[in-house]
């Protein structure tokens, strides 16, 4: 399991109810169900990673985030997570909106446009960035609202929406972001973690 | 349709059951069949629902039709649902002419078929019928219940009105309520056969006809429904039937009219007619979320039953959209859900065929199922 999902694994409290918007395979939810006894739902576009996931006994529903995250009832999860995709959506705002709406917090992590290597390929190769995080061609990248760990916590902070904990991915090393160090952060972490509420 | 049904297995449920429509029946035959064994911890119990025209003999060959089951892709020995492992009921519907109580049983006061004084049924008259044989097996609680189209629908009637008697549950293909289109494509199928005059008001046993043309018909009718326009237009398009060009005649000139009467046609010797219009009246008047206050949401609270729903991208009889609509329902009352949409060309029927990615997304939900719930 990648270090990401470890943290956010250690993030969640035993035998509480989560919502894993994008839950690919079913590997970070099907750990929680397994290791926390964590109540497990996900929501995954991918036919094939549906498939994988109910045959792993996981209760996945196949669908877009986009469109269908109203049916998901108000507070009916202790925590959301939507794991490196809000930069996929047409409308990561509306996105983030549900996610908070549906759980009582949630967590969110996103592939940092703000790191060094990011920043480098563009500033010294003239090139749209290529890294582990950011794989893809320009032309089809699924990527749509890029975004720095410094443009969230803005985002967050204009829509007053609460920041409990900022977690840096840098080589699988893992630091705790604040106000003060941010700017250093927002250089130095591939991967940004939320907890918001 | 003239089988003996006197040698099939039959239990006859002896308390009494109040139908919707008011009246009572008791002491009447339950026609089923079983595969594979009820292991000694009665943990393995499956119970599937056939669809309108399905009977008991979901797996190997029917021993009436001498046909194959209709779901011998997915039950038997090795299969998606598999009878090595697993011991899978079927029963045939109330209102069904394979054995159970229908209009074609007869009525001892007037030694003739009940004909069009049966009660009318309802889906949930079916499913309160089935849940005789829980108790006659003595099986507390069910590892999975599955069913198809109207086997859906029963499902979803069962899991409302049983919530504690299955592990886990597999709507594929149905809807909580008939749309005005399944309505109309019902009434389409009964105005066909009542327009038939052998059907003779019902009572075409006594004159010893019976209505096969209409019958036909309407089963023509609803075979199109379970097929999608790519998947007929691929199997047939414009060829013609053994022939070079038109004859400029009514003969099926058409491989898919051929095609059509043969379904129609064949399907007259093992159905009764009556019996197709009290099951698809059932179905027409199946809507879940008139039997509660606060609709199918209400319907599912408090389930603990663990559910796959499954639609298929070119099912237009029940369409992706009314499978959503349940997982939705489902979602808002805190069930445990989990939704599939198969894509296929194959329409309707694909759950019947042999469709690979849907056959193996219900062995995975049945084996991790049990892998939960064995004792």
């Amino acid at each position: 399991m990648k270090r990401e999902f470890e943290i956010i694994a250690e993030l969640l409290p035993e035998n509480s109810r989560v919502l894993d918007v994008g839950c690919g395979d079913g590997t970070l939810i099907k750990y929680l169900s397994k290791e926390k006894n964590i109540d497990v739902r996900g929501l995954e576009l991918n036919e094939e990673n549906v498939e994988i996931c109910i045959s792993k006994g996981l209760s996945v529903i196949e669908g877009n985030a986009e469109t269908e995250l109203g049916q998901f009832p108000d507070k009916s999860f202790d925590f959301v997570i939507l794991s490196q995709t809000l930069q996929a959506f047409y409308s990561p705002v509306t996105v983030l909106e549900h996610l908070l709406r549906i759980g009582k917090a949630s967590i969110v992590s996103i592939p940092n446009f703000g790191y060094w290597k990011v920043r480098a390929s563009l500033l010294f190769f003239g090139r749209m960035p290529e890294t582990k995080s950011l794989p893809y061609k320009w032309f089809d990248t699924p990527n749509l609202h890029m975004c720095t760990i410094k443009d969230f916590y803005e985002l967050c902070e204009n829509r007053r929406i609460k920041m409990e904990k900022i977690i840096g991915i840098n080589n699988n090393k893992t630091s705790l972001i604040n106000n003060n160090n941010i700017k250093l952060k927002n250089l130095f972490s591939e991967v940004g973690i939320f907890l918001i509420s | 349709m003239n089988y003996k049904t006197e040698n099939i297995k039959k239990l006859i449920v002896k308390k009494p059951l109040k139908l919707e429509c008011g009246k009572t029946i008791s002491d009447f035959p339950l026609a089923y069949e079983t595969y594979g064994k009820l292991n000694e911890k009665r943990d393995n119990a499956i119970l599937v629902f056939h669809a309108l025209t399905g009977d008991q003999f979901a797996s190997g060959i029917n021993p009436l039709t001498k046909r194959e089951g209709w779901w011998d892709n997915a039950v038997g020995k090795n299969k998606a649902i598999d009878t090595n492992k697993y011991f899978v009921i079927c029963a045939n519907v109330l209102g069904g002419c394979m054995g159970t109580f229908g209009p074609k049983e007869i009525n001892e006061n007037t030694n003739e078929p009940y004909g069009l004084k049966f009660p009318v049924i309802t889906i949930k008259d079916m499913v309160k019928a089935q849940e005789s044989l829980l108790d006659y097996f003595k099986i507390g609680k069910l590892l999975c219940a599955l069913g198809g189209s109207m086997g859906g629908m029963q499902l979803l009637q069962f899991c409302a009105s049983f919530p504690d008697r299955t592990f886990s549950a597999v709507p594929i293909a149905c809807s909580s309520s008939h749309s005005a289109q399944n309505i109309a494509l019902n009434e389409l199928a009964r105005q066909a056969i009542m327009a038939d005059p052998d059907w003779s008001k019902g009572n075409y046993v006594k004159t010893k006809n019976s209505p096969k043309n209409g019958l036909a018909v309407a089963r023509m009718a609803g075979h199109i429904s379970y097929l999608s326009e790519s998947g007929l237009q691929e199997k047939f398009g414009r060829k013609l039937q053994e022939k070079a060009d038109y004859e400029f005649s009514f003969d099926a000139d058409f491989q898919v009219e051929s095609y059509l009467r043969h379904q129609g046609y064949s399907f007259v010797d093992r159905f009764d007619a009556n019996s197709y219009l009290y099951i698809t009246r059932a179905m027409d008047y199946f809507d879940l979320s008139k039997q509660y206050n606060n609709g199918i949401t209400e319907a599912f609270k408090n389930q603990k039953t663990k559910f796959l729903v499954i639609s298929f991208s070119s099912d237009w009889l029940y369409p992706t959209k009314h499978s959503k609509d349940i997982v939705i329902a489902l979602n808002a009352s805190g069930a445990n859900v989990a939704f599939a949409e198969i894509k296929t060309d194959k329409g309707h029927d694909s759950f019947l065929v042999n469709e690979p990615k849907f056959l193996k997304t219900i062995k995975g939900f049945i084996d991790s199922s049990y892998e939960v719930f064995k004792k």
